[in-house]
């Protein structure tokens, strides 16, 4: 799919800070990615806070009647969404680790991270 | 500076769409431009015309209604998450249309910037 773009490329990331059931954001952040890279954007992907769970591996959602949407993230790449990086901070306080990620993500400090958001012309939360 | 407004939250239980509101009219005042204003996830409550607060409460719907139409300002509701939530055209407030998150995208590519409200 591509849109009109007018031919300016901006760096979009989108912040994921919460657990991906329980609530539709880590859902709608897929969807404005993906809808962001029809526009051929620059993107990343952040995972910080509960966040970090989003990616994380053997997910299974049958109890509660929700997709599983985790696939997702790893078909990102096929969108030319590559930039996915992880709070090592997060990680570390909920006992993860870059093993327990289902998909290749950069870790890192809060200090790269903020230097990171400093570079973004849009930056929405989810 | 032309500005892209991004409201995430409904009317009355949140500051969200209230803030979003005053920063609009300050930022007009100020000679800026809005863009647009993208409602998205509960903000699309911000749309529906059923919208009935106390007397003695301000109208948050009626508000944007009528900035639209002062201003000539875009306001558009996320299809997916309005459809979601009973919204559809035939209760739209006045100057809100119901358009999908393509427009959200191109508010960040066409804004110089884009102000979020909400959590």
């Amino acid at each position: 799919m591509q849109e009109e773009t007018s031919g300016t490329i901006k760096k979009f990331m989108f912040v994921n800070r919460r657990a991906p059931y329980g609530t539709v954001y880590a859902l709608e952040a897929l969807e404005v990615a993906l809808i962001s890279a029809a526009f051929d954007q620059d993107i990343s992907m952040v995972f910080l806070d509960d966040g970090v769970y989003e990616l994380v591996k053997g997910q299974q959602t049958k109890a509660i009647d929700v997709k599983n949407f985790s696939p997702a993230y790893r078909a990102l790449e096929g969108y030319d969404i590559e930039k996915l990086y992880v709070d090592a901070d997060s990680l570390a306080a909920r006992g993860l680790t870059e093993d327990n990620l289902l998909v290749p993500a950069q870790v890192l400090s809060a200090a790269q991270m903020a230097e990171l958001m400093d570079q973004q012309d849009v930056v929405i939360g989810f | 500076m032309k500005l892209g407004i991004l409201v995430n939250e409904g009317p009355y239980t949140h500051q969200a769409s209230d803030t979003a509101y005053q920063f609009a009219m300050a930022a007009l005042a100020k000679g800026h431009q809005i863009y647009r204003v993208f409602f998205y996830h509960d903000g699309v409550n911000n749309a529906t015309r059923l919208t009935e607060p106390p007397q003695d409460d301000r109208h948050i719907v009626n508000r944007w209604s009528k900035l639209a139409e002062e201003h000539g300002i875009d306001l558009v509701v996320c299809v997916a998450a309005a459809l979601r939530r009973g919204i559809k055209d035939e209760i739209l407030a006045k100057g809100f249309r119901i358009s999908g998150l393509g427009q959200l995208v191109e508010t960040g590519i066409q804004a110089d910037r884009l102000v979020v409200f909400g959590d």
